[in-house]
């Protein structure tokens, strides 16, 4: 592996004070399955890598009563089989159960697939409609962030020598659900071609009082689809309103074509996926 | 930087190793500690090849700086069998005939036999998903799937 001098941190205190220290050019390590490929096969060379590893704080995953709280160390196998992950925030289960291989889930972590910014980031839709908040820690304090402000491009976070120490998501009522879902050419073991996430609220008469949509790997960043959740707000949810909620999330999307799929086909994508995600949201919501 | 000291325990003995801390624990493990049983297909995370068990689940260590691997349990197909007794994993895909060149199987086990501890009665999807982080270019996997089955069965 190309050389770098490493510093493993254990506190966040000691992470940004190691960047600080060393200057630019140093990058974070958490799980490494995005940082050491970089380096490997994308020629990244950073100046020195700081590990976050050893940081016990970015290890918690616990919810109450107002939500949910992610360690930015917490690895998507921990996230995939907490039970209450699995009831009330099912987009994001559906998301970092289906990163990599099983091996990868063992390692790959919530705060590295947000902060790597990866378009099909597989938990990136589903912390977008789940409305969750990135908390950020720097030299000059710590912050908060909505998620969908956290990406402004590719790989490109407002990020500024600091560190990602959790991510919430406000718990949900309970006449609520989500659902995520992603097309990838070979069935594991791939990027999404797309990904699309929903999450509605139903009212007592059955109505989607709050919908929030999000798609994945059809834009420089997870974008929402405003127009979509338009749409559907305010209506009950029947696969007609659904399929028509899908046409305007495809106008909404603006893929490129590469190796797995054309913009056209990726558009197709987008307007089946958000329908069907739709009803599976709404079937959760009911559930 | 300067080569650091820091300890592994692997296989249950705790070695100390002398090296760049940007070394991957699978580099150490094969070039330091002689343990050549993980192999490195990909060096990225895709083939499975270089599976170890860190306090008892699978991770490629093509992708683990070991100065992170510090401190933990770590296991490799080295040190699955009991003194002469191999695992009865490594025993059933001897019995299958599940190995061909042999160089995804040191990793196929040990998916497998931490498959198994996490769901010990996997279906046939169960076990071939369970599995999907391991090439192999020889078998077309079905001896291999077929060994699976048949320690889950026992
Ligand atoms: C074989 C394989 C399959 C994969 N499959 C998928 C897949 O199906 N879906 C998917 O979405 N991804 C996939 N990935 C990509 C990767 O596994 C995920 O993006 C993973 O969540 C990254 O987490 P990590 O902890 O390994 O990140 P790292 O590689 O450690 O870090 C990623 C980036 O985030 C930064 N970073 C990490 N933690 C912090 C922090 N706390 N604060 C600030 N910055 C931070 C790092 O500096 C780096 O730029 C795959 C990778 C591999 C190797
Ligand atoms: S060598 Fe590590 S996954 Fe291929
Ligand atoms: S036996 Fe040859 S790669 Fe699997």
């Amino acid at each position: 592996m190309r050389r770098f001098d490493y510093y493993r941190a254990i506190s966040v205190d000691e992470a940004i004070a190691l960047l600080n220290e060393h200057g630019e050019g140093g990058m974070l390590l958490s799980g490494g399955t995005d940082l050491l490929v970089q380096i490997k096969e994308a020629g990244l060379a950073p100046a020195y890598v700081v590990g976050l590893s050893g940081i016990d704080e970015l290890r918690e995953l616990r919810s109450n009563g107002d939500g949910l709280h992610i360690g930015a160390g917490v690895l998507m196998h921990e996230v995939a089989s907490d039970g209450t992950v699995q009831a009330q925030y099912s987009a994001l289960c559906d998301g970092a159960g289906v990163v990599g291989s099983r091996q990868t889930r063992n390692m790959a972590t919530v705060g590295g697939n947000v902060c790597n910014a990866a378009p099909s980031a597989d938990t990136g839709p589903p912390l977008s409609v789940l409305d969750a908040t990135v908390h950020v820690a720097g030299g000059g304090g710590t912050r908060e962030v909505a998620i969908d402000d956290f990406w402004t491009g590719p790989g490109r976070t407002v990020l500024d020598s600091e560190v990602v120490t959790h991510i919430t998501v406000p718990a949900p009522p309970a006449n609520a659900g989500s659902f995520y879902e992603r097309h990838t050419p070979r069935q594991i073991m791939d990027i999404a071609a797309v990904g699309t996430a929903v999450y509605v609220e139903l009212d007592g008469d059955g109505n989607c009082s709050q919908a929030r949509i999000a798609l994945g790997a059809v834009a420089p960043t997870v974008v929402r689809a405003p127009a979509a959740e338009a749409a559907l707000s305010g209506g009950p949810i029947t696969a007609a309103r659904a399929a028509e909620a899908g046409r305007a999330a495809a106008g909404e999307a603006t893929p490129i074509s590469d190796q797995r799929g054309s913009a056209e086909f990726r558009t197709h994508l987008v307007e089946v996926m958000t329908t069907r995600s739709i009803l599976h949201a709404a079937e959760r919501a009911q559930g | 930087m300067a080569k650091q000291i820091f300890t592994l325990n692997v296989n249950g003995r705790d070695h100390e190793v002398y090296t760049e801390p940007n070394q991957s624990l699978l580099e150490v493990v094969r070039d330091e500690l002689r343990l050549t049983g993980a192999k490195e297909g990909c060096g990225t995370g895709d083939c499975g090849a270089c599976t170890v068990l860190v306090d008892g689940r699978i991770v490629t260590s093509c992708l683990v700086l070991a100065p992170d691997a510090a401190g933990r349990e770590i296991t490799t197909i080295e040190g699955l069998a009991d003194g002469e007794k191999l695992h009865p994993m490594q025993q059933a895909f001897i019995d299958h005939g599940s190995v061909q060149c042999g160089f995804c199987i040191p990793g196929m086990i040990l998916s497998s036999v931490a498959l198994l501890e996490e769901n010990p009665a996997p279906t046939r999807d169960e076990i071939r998903r369970g599995i999907a982080g391991n090439l192999c270019r020889c078998t077309g996997y079905r001896k291999i799937v077929e060994a699976i089955e048949s320690v889950a069965g026992s």
